[in-house]
């Protein structure tokens, strides 16, 4: 009985991972800032969100998605609205790959990750500094971009052997 | 060629009309969400700055919960490191310690006249201070700023300066009930009028979104005159937002244009919230 109640918490808590761990990283920046390496971050909820709609959308909704990026926006405190556009746009790139592949390749994926991730950046600095004069760092932002890319097959590891856990306990 | 172009349409028709059995929106809905929302952040309608107010409150407080542990094991670390440099940091002190005490004695001097002279022209700053304690200090790659535990409760405007002990970090840039968000000196939007000493020249402060700032729109070329000194930079109270005399950093003379500010931000505790009134009799 404590072994079925242990199994099904654990079920429980793998299957809300993608869920939990994007609201964490919005709320508390999981990005290793904290390290204060000049010239050094990445985000995590590019990898994130690319990662799970792409390969188990089930578990990450776009409205929480939506909601993430509401979130976001208010803690780095830029207008409200800019990051959730920007997480959806991921998830659109993510579901035209889902409808058009149908042998999944890391190779094409880690491409289009890159594509995407230069695309809503640029996005994201076009309408900070045209739309809102905000001014940014340009360098700060590509720099992000290229350890987001690089940084995308280690988490591809982590997450995927966290999917197969999830896809076995459903299935059990 | 066409049959082609009918699986694109069909792909991007499913990847942004069709739902999950769980959602409750397409991705077209909540793209178009979120322009209306960026669109709608653009003006300045009541209800808006309301509806604003209400998420900016419920997030950084969630915010605050959730970074509590990430907090401690970061305060925990940084006490350890105190307790190892603790005799270095006591030798340290105690020279300093000694220096201070002797400058104090001209400090004290110098204060009382400047307060006679500004008698004397029938001028008074007056101030007041008001404590807050620093809620969320996100290190962003892009933007700097911290959110305090003050809002418009504890009568904080926009524009007030905060300072860090005596030093300057920046200006509050929004304010809701119970909260404000600081724009830090070290952003690339901040800037800051302040003066040079004790060359006196007038200058404008930018962030660099790095640790440091650089000097902007002098009036008068200041290089030759630093020579082998080192300037202190203070706000010159120009524009009326600032209190006058804030120190806000240091420029070596090996490295002109490049100021080092005196507060480290990224150890922003506790602060002050700074309202002042310059009041002439003439």
């Amino acid at each position: 009985m404590s072994s079925l109640n242990k199994d099904s918490l654990s079920s429980l808590l793998f299957s809300y991972f993608p869920i939990g761990m994007l609201f964490l990283s919005v709320f508390n920046d999981f990005d290793f800032n904290y390290l204060k390496i000049e010239y050094f971050s990445f985000n995590f909820a590019h990898i994130l969100i690319f990662f799970w709609t792409l390969k188990n959308p089930n578990h990450l909704g776009y409205t929480s998605i939506f909601l993430a990026g509401i979130i976001n926006d208010v803690i780095i405190g830029i207008p409200i609205g800019i990051t959730s556009f920007c997480y959806l746009l991921i998830c659109s790139v993510t579901a035209y790959i889902r409808n058009i592949t149908l042998t999944p390749n890391f190779i094409n994926d880690w491409l289009s990750f890159l594509f995407i991730i230069l695309l809503i950046n640029s996005i994201q600095v076009t309408i900070l500094d045209l739309v809102f004069l905000i001014e940014v760092n340009h360098l700060k932002y590509l720099i992000n971009i290229v350890f987001t890319f690089i940084f995308y097959p280690i988490f591809f590891i982590l997450f995927n052997y966290i999917n197969k856990k999830i896809t076995i306990r459903l299935n059990d | 060629m066409a049959r082609s172009r009918d699986d694109f349409v069909i792909a991007i028709r499913s990847a942004f009309l069709k739902k999950k059995d769980k959602q409750k929106f397409s991705l077209l809905t909540l793209l178009f969400l979120s322009i209306f929302v960026i669109v709608l952040s653009n003006y300045n309608f009541k209800i808006i700055e309301l509806v604003k107010i209400g998420i900016n409150e419920v997030t950084y407080r969630v915010s605050f919960l959730v970074s509590l542990p990430e907090n401690k094991i970061q305060n925990i670390n940084s006490q350890i490191k105190d307790h190892i440099k603790i005799y270095d940091n006591y030798k340290n002190i105690e020279s300093e310690l000694k220096k201070l005490k002797q400058k104090q004695l001209s400090n004290n001097f110098l204060k009382m006249e400047n307060e006679k002279l500004r008698k004397l022209i029938n001028e008074s700053i007056e101030s007041d201070e008001l404590l807050a304690k620093v809620l969320i200090d996100k290190d962003s790659p892009f933007l700097k700023s911290i959110i305090l535990n003050k809002g418009t409760k504890d009568k904080l405007k926009i524009g007030m300066a905060v300072v860090d002990e005596i030093y300057l970090v920046g200006k509050v840039i929004e304010v809701n009930f119970t909260n404000s968000r600081v724009l830090l000196l070290s952003d690339l939007n901040s800037k800051i009028p302040v003066i040079l000493e004790p060359i006196g020249i007038q200058a404008v402060v930018s962030g660099t979104g790095g640790s440091e700032g650089k000097i902007q729109y002098t009036k008068e070329e200041y290089s030759n005159k630093i020579k082998s000194q080192d300037i202190i930079v203070y706000t010159s109270g120009l524009g009326g937002i600032f209190k006058p005399g804030l120190p806000v950093g240091k420029i070596s003379s090996d490295n002109i244009g490049k100021i080092n500010f005196f507060s480290d931000f990224k150890q922003l505790e506790y602060v002050k919230v700074i309202s002042h009134l310059i009041e002439g009799k003439n």
